[in-house]
C-alpha cells in the first residue's frame, strides 16, 4: 500500500498530539490526549473541530447541471434552491449504493461532498455520467466540521453571518480574505456546520477556531460514534455495493417527484430495482441493535434468530460503545417485518448475546431547523 | 514487578501472582468500555487468551502470562471498566498460581522494560 498522504493540517495535529493513523489513504487523527469518549462528549455538550479534508470536494458546472445529475443521484436535485444542501447517493445498474453524499446548489454550479475513501471512483461514475459537464475535484480546499450546541457562538466570532443559517443551508463567506463555503449540516447528530476553506489557509482558520471558548479537536474515533448514536450510516460498513438505499432506510432521500408516478421518476442509475424495493419493500431492513450487558457487537458479528439457531439472519455493520447512550450500541441488518423490540442473538466470540432491536437514532439530532 | 512483552505487569506477592496491563498499554487501548474476565479456578496455559478488553476502538485480549490456575478476578472491572485507565497499575485483572514461577526471573523489570515501549 502506498504511505497515506498527509493532509494540510498535519502539522497542527501532530501538535495538539493527535494519534495518527491510515486512513482513506490519508494520515489522519484517530483521537487526541483527551480521548475518544471525552471527544465523544465534549462534541455533545460544547463543540468539536474535525478535519475532515479526506472527504471529496466536487464542482459540477454547466449547463442543466441539475437534471443531468439526476440521472446518478436519485434524489430531487432540481428542485433544490439555490443556497440548499440535500443527502443523496451515486447507486450502480444493480441498485447498489456506490457512495452517498451531500449535493448543495451553490448558483452557478453545484458542489458535492463525497466519502474520501471512494472518491476516485465517484470522480469516474460522475465524469463519465455526464460527459457534457465540468467535474472538478477540487484540490485547494481543505474541509473541516465544527459540531456541537456550542458551534455557532463559536463559529459567529470569526464569521458572524452563519448565525442566520438554518440547517442545510449553504452559503459563502469571508474570513480575513479567504472564501469560507459553509453549509450547516454534519455527521453527529449535533448543529453544527462543515467548513470548505482554502488549503493555505486552513491552518490559520483552524487555530482561530481552535481559540473561541469550548472548542476542542476530535478524532476520528469520536466522529465513528457520534455519528453511530445519531443512527447515520458508514459507506464502507452499513452501506456498500450490495446494499440498495431502501434497504438501508435511506428511502426517505428520494422524493416523491423521483418515485414512480412523479414528475421524474425513475431515470437513474438502478432505478428499476430501487423503485421496486420502494413500492414492495426490500427483503431487509438497516435497524438500531442495543446489545444487552456491556459487550460491544461490533462490525462483522453474525445475528441469529435464537441463542441455538444454526443459521444466522442477520449482521451487524457498525457498532461499538455508545458514550452518551452509556451503553454499547450498534447497527445491521435485519429480514423485513423484524419488529421493534425483537431479541436477537449476536456471535461473539463464540458466545450467543442477546441483542434487542431498536428504533435508530439512539441519540435524538439537535439541528437548528 | 515483572513485564512482558504483551504489556502485562505481573506481582508475585507469596507465590500467588496478580497481572494487569502497563499504564502504556491501556493509553494504547484507549478508553476500556467493558472486560471479559476468566471463571476462578480455571487451568491456563502461557500464551492462551484469558481476558477480553473491549475499548472504544477494538477488542484486544490479555494473555495468561504463565502456567497455573486463576484463583481470583477483580470483579470492580466488570462494573467500571475505566478503572483501568485510571489507573493502569492499580487495576488488576487476575489473581494466578503457577506451576512455572522461575519464567517470572527471566522477565522485564521497571527499566527494561520502560526501554522497550520506548523502541
Amino acid at each position: 500500500m502506498d504511505d497515506p498522504i498527509p493532509l494540510p493540517l498535519d502539522g497542527l495535529h501532530t501538535e495538539l498530539g493527535g494519534r495518527m493513523v491510515p486512513f482513506a489513504g490519508y494520515s489522519m487523527p484517530v483521537q487526541y490526549p483527551a480521548g475518544v469518549m471525552a471527544e465523544h462528549l465534549h462534541t455533545r455538550a460544547k463543540a468539536g473541530l474535525f478535519d475532515v479534508s479526506h472527504m471529496g470536494q466536487v464542482v459540477i458546472r454547466g449547463e442543466n447541471a441539475a437534471a443531468a445529475l439526476e440521472a446518478l443521484v436519485p434524489v430531487n436535485v432540481v428542485g433544490l434552491a439555490e443556497g440548499r444542501q440535500r443527502y443523496g447517493f451515486l447507486t450502480f445498474p444493480d441498485g447498489g449504493l456506490a457512495d452517498d453524499l451531500m449535493v448543495a446548489n451553490r448558483g452557478d454550479h453545484l458542489f458535492l461532498v463525497v466519502n474520501g475513501a471512494m472518491k476516485h471512483l465517484d470522480l469516474e461514475i460522475l465524469r463519465k455520467g455526464l460527459p457534457d459537464h465540468s467535474v472538478e475535484m477540487l484540490e485547494d480546499r481543505a474541509l473541516l466540521a465544527l459540531q456541537g450546541p456550542s458551534a455557532e457562538a463559536a463559529l459567529a466570532g470569526p464569521v458572524p453571518g452563519v448565525a442566520g443559517m438554518r440547517f442545510m443551508d449553504v452559503a459563502t463567506f469571508d474570513w480575513e480574505g479567504a472564501a469560507l463555503w459553509i453549509s450547516r449540516s454534519g455527521y453527529t447528530g449535533e448543529d453544527g456546520f462543515e467548513i470548505s476553506v482554502p488549503v493555505d489557509r486552513v491552518d490559520a482558520f483552524a487555530r482561530a477556531l481552535l481559540s473561541r471558548d469550548g472548542v476542542m479537536p476530535i478524532g476520528l474515533g469520536a466522529r465513528d460514534s457520534l455519528r453511530l448514536e445519531a443512527g447515520m450510516p458508514l459507506y464502507g460498513q452499513d452501506l456498500t455495493p450490495e446494499i440498495t438505499p431502501v434497504e438501508a432506510g435511506l428511502g426517505w432521500a428520494i422524493q416523491k417527484v423521483r418515485r414512480t408516478g412523479g414528475d421524474r421518476a425513475g431515470g437513474f442509475t438502478g432505478s428499476e430495482r430501487i423503485l421496486a424495493e420502494l413500492a414492495d419493500g426490500p427483503k431487509r431492513i438497516r435497524v438500531g441493535l442495543r446489545p444487552e450487558g456491556r459487550a460491544p457487537m461490533r462490525t462483522g458479528v453474525a445475528l441469529y434468530p435464537g441463542a441455538d439457531a444454526t443459521t444466522p439472519c442477520g449482521t451487524v455493520t457498525s457498532g461499538g460503545f455508545g458514550p452518551s447512550v452509556g451503553a454499547p450500541v450498534a447497527m445491521g441488518y435485519v429480514p423485513i417485518g423484524t419488529a421493534v423490540g425483537s431479541v436477537l442473538y449476536g456471535d461473539v466470540r463464540g458466545k450467543r448475546l442477546p441483542v434487542t432491536v431498536a428504533d435508530l437514532p439512539f441519540h435524538q439530532p439537535r439541528y437548528r431547523r | 514487578m515483572k513485564y512482558t512483552e504483551d504489556h502485562e505487569w505481573l506481582e508475585d506477592t507469596d507465590g500467588v501472582v496478580t497481572v494487569g496491563i502497563t499504564g502504556h498499554a491501556a493509553t494504547q487501548l484507549g478508553d476500556v468500555v467493558f472486560v471479559e474476565l476468566p471463571d476462578v479456578g480455571r487451568t491456563v496455559t502461557k500464551g492462551e487468551e484469558i481476558v477480553v478488553i473491549e475499548s472504544v476502538k477494538a477488542a484486544s485480549d490479555i494473555l495468561a502470562p504463565l502456567d497455573g490456575e486463576i484463583v481470583e478476578v477483580n470483579e470492580a472491572l466488570s462494573d467500571n471498566p475505566g478503572l483501568v485507565n485510571e489507573d493502569a497499575e492499580a487495576a488488576w485483572f487476575f489473581r494466578m498460581t503457577t506451576t512455572t514461577p522461575e519464567e517470572m526471573g527471566d522477565m522485564m523489570d521497571e527499566d527494561a522494560y520502560a526501554e522497550f515501549v520506548a523502541d
